[in-house]
Parts: structure tokens; C-alpha cells; sequence
């Protein structure tokens, strides 16, 4: 049986804008793939839920200038708990200097700034696990 | 082979609690890798310690805010709790979205819980068949509770019987009259009732009408049988929560009588015996005798014929297996 793919999506910290992050979610889930939705939650909570979940992605929304704080957490508590195959994925709203430090030193697979078409997350979502099949 | 070696460190590692080897696990299971009877086979033996609770209801009676409150409590406790939430699967794309883990606030530092979220596959809101495989393996993990919660449509509240010892029906004021409650299989399948959102009007008047039609299959029922609770909740608010806890420890005590909580168990053993008896049959039919022709091929030739689908597939089955006694095929 071909795998499913899992992702966790989460709001990370404290900002409650949804739209964008649930959007995506349908997308990924009309794509074939087993979202799970977090809502709002901090590092330690997500990366927990991944484990739980055996998540092979995790989708982290950002828009409240968090994410060069919490983005990273989540990117090494992930590494110390023993699942460093699980891909993190960021969008929101940041500078794109801090989207290029994001993916260049601290581990996150891909930013997505605002107005990136959502076939573009949908194809990186999906072709990130490629390499573990 | 290396292969068994990966998986057989995995079980390894599960019997002792390690979480992330258990969802590993769940995962092969889920996805019928080739190692999941393996893995299935070690686990079983040391399953069957845990408690069982099946939460279901319709969409929108408060189900996952009812859940979050009813772990606490276990937690409390002290009990090792093991959640399995399963969500409708989209039937064209297979994807689903999973969102009962938005209420889950627990500090899992401070309670030991392990929370899974399973997409309920082809089957309209049943269960997925590899939910209770997944409940095993929590249980051999070291879970003492485990809960399994799905949406009440469709199949789901017969499913949830068939794999729980206590299934808790949640019910809302909104949840409609007395006479759509007698809807087949809800009034025989649960063993408590949560009337939640209790807050709304009517809620006293949904208690009173359930609790008249569960007097009356008292009256019309056993001596021995256990005679639904129904409680009256508000999650959010966390109210009658307590008593909806105890009530279910109730049934739990129920159980534990003249071995009930086992027949209950064997009963269900049978049927899901029975089920697989058939998926193995149905595998081995399709995989091996669609060797020689594919269906496309078959229905190709019959088609002119103008005969019914039910003659056809006889005459095909029973070609086959004389073949096979026959020897004629492999």
C-alpha cells in the first residue's frame, strides 16, 4: 500500500490568524495527505504531537515575528528527540533575509512567504519525503 | 533479515513505553506494511490489560472538549492513557484533516498521555480497520486506558462496540427528539450517555425522554443487564464531568462481575475472528485467482452474455476453488 503522508500543522506561539494555515491544510489533505491540526501550540507541544503522530512533516505558520525564536526549537527538539527524517516547513510573514537564515542555518526545509501559489507548497510537501521511500 | 531486525528493535522498545517506537509501530500497522502480522503477532500477547472506552457522537456535540476533561481525570489519577482519534478520510483523495488534537491542552510532562490521530480510510465514519491493531499496541506499550473516539455517522457506533468494553454515546440538547434517539444501533450499542452542552434549553428534557426509553428496554430487557447512565455535561464549563467519570468506573465494576468484561471480549474476538477469515479470503481470491485474467477481462466476456453480476461472480468462484481441489491450478 502506498504511504500516506503525515503532517503536522501547527500555529506557533500565540497568534491566532487561521485562514492561511488552514487553508494549506485542505490543500495538503485534497492532496492525499493526513493533516494533523494543531491550532495554537509551542514547541515542546509540537514536537510531541510529531512523535505521537510519527509525523514525516511538520508545517508551522508564523505571523507574529516568532519565528526566528520558535521556528529553530522546534528544528532541534526534533533533532534531540530522535526525529530528525521529519522536514519543517514554515509560511507566514517574516523578512526574506530571515527565510533565507531559516532554511540556510537552522534547518528548516522551505519558507513560504505570502502570495506563494499553493501548488508550490503542495509539490514541496510532497516531494520532500521522496528521499525516504 | 535486516528488515525484521528494524521492526523487532521497535517492538523491543515499545513493550518498555518508549512512545516514539510505539507510533512507529501503529504506522507500519497502518499502512499494511508486509511486517505488520509480525509485528501484531509479538505485541499480542501483551495486550489486554487495558481498559477500553469508546467515545462517539455526532459532529459538534463537544466531543473533543468531553475528551480533553475525561484524560485529565485519568490522568489524575495516574493512569497511563492512550488516545486514538479517528477522522473521516475525504473519498476521492484519501487525505484527511485531523483536528481533535486542537483541545488537547495537557502538559505531557505532567500527564502521561499518548495521543494518535487515525484517518478513518474508505469507511464512511467506522472505524479504520487498523484502529484496534493500533489500540493493541498502545495497551502492550504500557497504556492502561485506552479511548478510542470516532465520529457518529455512519457505521461508527457498531464498529466502536465491536472494539471497546465501555462505549460512551455524547448527545447534545440539539440532538434531536426521542424517536430519532431509537435510531437502530445507538440505544443498544451504549453503555452511558453524555448529554453535553447541557447548558442549552432542552437538555433536561433530552435526559427525561432517554431516560423513559431506557426504563422501558429495562423493563423489556434481562434481569442481568446493565441498565444505561445518562449524565448531563457542559465540557467547556468543565461540569458533570466527576460524575460522568465515576460513572463510567461504574461500568467498568459492572464488568469486572461474573466475568462479564471477558465473554464481552470473546464475543468480540469471534467477530473480528470472523472478519478476518473473510479479508483473508477476499485477498487470496484476488490475488491469486485473478492470476490468469484480470476482471476487466471477465467482464469484457460476460457482458454480451446480458447475465446478472451475482450468477456471474457464483459461476466464477466456484470454477476457481473446483480448479484449485483439482490441483489444475497452482
Amino acid at each position: 500500500m502506498e504511504r500516506k503522508i503525515k503532517v503536522v500543522m501547527a500555529k506557533l506561539g500565540l497568534d491566532i490568524h487561521w485562514r492561511g494555515v488552514y487553508l494549506v491544510s485542505q490543500f495538503l489533505r485534497d492532496a492525499g495527505m493526513d493533516v494533523v491540526y494543531l491550532g495554537n501550540k509551542f514547541p515542546e507541544q509540537i514536537v510531541e504531537a510529531a512523535i505521537e503522530e510519527d509525523a514525516d512533516i511538520v508545517g508551522l505558520s508564523t505571523l507574529s515575528g516568532n519565528h526566528l525564536t520558535l521556528g529553530p526549537k522546534v528544528v532541534q527538539l526534533l533533532k534531540e528527540k530522535g526525529m530528525d527524517r521529519v522536514k519543517v516547513f514554515m509560511g507566514g510573514v517574516m523578512p526574506p533575509a530571515d527565510a533565507i537564515e531559516l532554511e540556510e542555518k537552522h534547518g528548516v526545509e522551505k519558507v513560504f512567504l505570502p502570495d506563494t501559489p499553493m501548488e508550490t507548497i503542495v509539490k514541496a510537501y510532497y516531494n520532500s519525503t521522496d528521499e525516504q521511500q | 533479515m535486516e528488515d525484521i531486525r528494524e521492526v523487532e528493535v521497535l517492538v523491543e522498545k515499545s513493550l518498555q513505553g518508549d512512545k516514539l517506537s510505539t507510533a512507529r509501530l501503529i504506522s507500519f500497522v497502518e499502512r499494511g506494511d508486509k511486517r505488520a502480522s509480525y509485528i501484531l503477532e509479538k505485541i499480542y500477547p501483551h495486550a489486554g490489560s487495558a481498559y477500553y472506552i469508546g467515545i462517539t457522537g455526532s459532529p459538534g456535540t463537544g466531543k473533543s472538549t468531553l475528551l480533553n476533561r475525561l484524560v485529565l481525570k485519568f490522568c489524575e489519577d495516574k493512569y497511563s492513557v492512550g488516545v486514538i482519534a479517528v477522522d473521516p478520510s475525504s473519498p476521492f483523495t484519501g487525505g484527511a484533516l485531523l483536528g481533535d488534537r486542537i483541545r488537547m491542552q495537557l502538559d505531557h510532562k505532567k500527564y502521561d498521555y499518548f495521543f494518535r490521530s487515525m484517518s478513518a480510510g474508505r469507511v464512511l465514519g467506522g472505524l479504520s480497520r487498523t484502529t484496534k491493531e493500533a489500540a493493541r499496541i498502545m495497551d502492550a506499550s504500557g497504556r492502561q486506558i485506552i479511548i478510542i473516539e470516532t465520529v457518529g455517522i455512519g457505521q461508527s457506533e457498531l464498529d466502536i462496540a465491536k472494539a471497546t468494553d465501555t462505549v460512551l454515546v455524547i448527545l447534545t440538547p440539539d440532538s434531536g427528539d426521542g424517536m430519532q434517539m431509537m435510531k437502530a444501533g445507538l440505544m443498544e450499542i451504549a453503555d452511558i450517555f453524555a448529554v453535553n452542552k447541557s447548558d442549552r434549553p432542552g437538555a433536561e428534557n433530552m435526559l427525561l425522554s432517554l431516560e423513559g426509553i431506557l426504563d422501558q428496554k429495562k423493563q423489556d430487557s434481562e434481569k442481568d443487564n446493565w441498565r444505561p447512565q445518562v449524565y448531563l455535561t457542559t465540557a467547556s464549563l468543565n461540569k458533570g464531568i466527576e460524575e460522568l467519570y465515576e460513572g463510567i468506573w461504574k461500568h467498568y465494576h459492572y464488568l469486572q462481575q461474573d466475568k462479564r468484561l471477558e465473554k464481552r471480549r470473546k464475543t468480540q474476538f469471534k467477530k473480528e475472528l470472523q472478519m478476518q477469515i473473510e479479508r483473508e479470503f477476499s485477498r487470496v481470491l484476488w490475488e491469486t485467482i485473478f492470476e490468469e485474467q484480470s476482471i476487466d477481462n471477465l467482464v469484457d466476456t460476460v457482458w454480451p452474455q446480458r447475465t446478472d453480476p451475482q450468477a456471474v461472480a457464483q459461476r466464477f468462484v466456484q470454477k476457481r476453488l473446483a480448479n484449485r481441489i483439482a490441483g489444475k491450478s497452482k
